[in-house]
């Protein structure tokens, strides 16, 4: 495989303070289209503040996030069109069955995925049997799994940001997601995500970032 | 942009049916407030058409005060204000629906009931009319500045005393020609000039208000 000439994301010289603490700093990487990036760390490490860094929604203290080659600030609406976040936080809504789940976030992020895409990503998920009973009745791992969910109905996003994904996920669905993330790298895809779990995913092109090397 | 409108919109009002309590908060709140005057203040008809409109007004503001720090909350808890700000979509017009629905939840029903306290303050027919109208222009503004405050506060500990302390001072010139109207029909002069003056806020805040709260919460968020 040839080294693409534009890479997808890129960081230049990142750093990041929390409170009073530096977490990281000159920080940089590269990711190309297809590519799979384990952010490793040891708790604390920035690994969350990092991702949060690189979708938009904290500013770094100093250096930059490039987006297709550009500074990100000024392709925003492209840099925010092209990345899925999944973050700690399920976005889940108790009230709402796992099918309203996923069909309002998938509003608010501004897509019109079909309703049987949708159904197809809950089933396969594993969460058929479910697909009526409010999400407050669910367990952690299919509350966890309704919010996967959304990477199986996608297949816009050029860049998935995934915080944690495989906590609370049992055997099963970890082996569903892992194949998920496979079948977008496989797509064309890219994906950076943090875990502490050993899993098996395959990628052609992968890499690591171990915050602990870069940290003050 | 009107689909995630009107689908942020029907979320939030499909959430509200859900939990059908949190709505009547409000409601029950302005129904309560109001019925303690004619109480408290005893039960001469002329006093309490004279204060009608002033009591009617403030009730709904704090009304308002009271439920509206809550309408960032949840998003905020569960990390769906998260993907409000990562959407395609611009964040204001998100925040807007979200106000939108508020409104149809709290403030619409306050007009609706109006004229049922109304009646409580032996207001006539006519003065009955103007209130609502009054309340129907001036409650969505109160709703768009309250969602400055509900952003600008979010996140904080003693959020609710604060936002009291932001949002108030702004609420002054809405109460003044609010019920103020009243009273400028009793002396017979027109309350066009009250009204517009109501619409002419609802414009201005209808313009800033989701673009300011919007700033808000990316800030909050960072």
């Amino acid at each position: 495989m040839t080294e693409p000439a534009v890479a997808l994301i890129e960081a230049r010289a990142l750093a990041c303070v929390r409170g009073r603490a530096r977490l990281f700093s000159g920080l940089d990487f590269a990711l190309a289209p297809g590519e799979l990036m384990h952010v490793a760390g040891a708790n604390g490490s920035g690994k969350t503040s990092l991702l949060r860094i690189l979708c938009g929604l904290s500013e770094p203290e100093s250096g930059e996030v490039r987006w297709r080659g550009e500074p990100a600030r000024r392709v925003s609406d492209d840099w925010r069109d092209g990345l899925l976040y999944l973050g700690h936080r399920n976005a889940v809504k108790d009230d709402f069955t796992p099918l309203e789940n996923l069909r309002a976030s998938a509003a608010i992020a501004g897509e019109t995925t079909p309703e049987d895409t949708l159904l197809r990503a809950l089933v396969d998920i594993g969460l058929g049997a479910r697909l009526d009973v409010p999400a407050r009745s669910l367990s952690q791992g299919q509350r966890r799994r309704v919010a996967l969910a959304r990477l199986l109905a996608d297949s816009r996003s050029a860049l998935w940001i995934l915080d944690e994904p495989f906590t609370a996920l049992d055997v099963r669905a970890v082996a569903t997601l892992a194949g998920a993330m496979s079948a977008h790298l496989a797509r064309g895809g890219s994906i950076i995500y943090t875990t502490h779990q050993p899993v098996d995913i395959d990628a052609l092109r992968r890499q690591t970032l171990n915050l602990d090397d870069f940290s003050c | 942009m009107l689909s995630v409108f009107v689908s942020v919109v029907r979320r939030d009002l499909l959430l509200a049916w859900r939990r059908r309590s949190d709505v009547l908060t409000a409601l029950g709140f302005f129904l309560l407030v109001t019925s303690l005057f004619p109480l408290g203040v005893g039960p001469e008809p002329d006093q309490l058409s004279r204060i009608a409109a002033g009591v009617m007004w403030v009730a709904a503001l704090l009304a308002t005060l009271l439920s509206v720090q809550r309408l960032f909350e949840s998003d905020e808890a569960d990390g769906t204000l998260e993907q409000m700000l990562l959407s395609v979509e611009p964040l204001a017009v998100i925040v807007l629906a979200k106000v939108c629905a508020y409104w149809l939840l709290t403030g619409l029903p306050l007009v609706v009931i109006a004229p049922l306290i109304a009646l409580q303050f032996n207001l006539s027919p006519d003065e009955t009319l103007i209130v609502c109208a009054t309340l129907l222009i001036g409650t969505p503004t109160l709703s768009l500045l309250g969602a400055v405050g509900a952003s600008l506060t979010l996140g904080l500990r003693g959020g609710g005393a604060l936002i009291a302390l932001l949002v108030l001072p702004l609420y002054v010139p809405l109460l003044i020609f609010g019920a103020g109207a009243v009273d400028a029909w009793r002396a017979g002069l027109g309350v066009q000039s009250h009204l517009a003056l109501l619409g002419a806020c609802l414009l201005v805040a209808f313009a800033v208000c989701p673009l300011a709260s919007a700033a808000a919460l990316r800030i909050a968020q960072d």
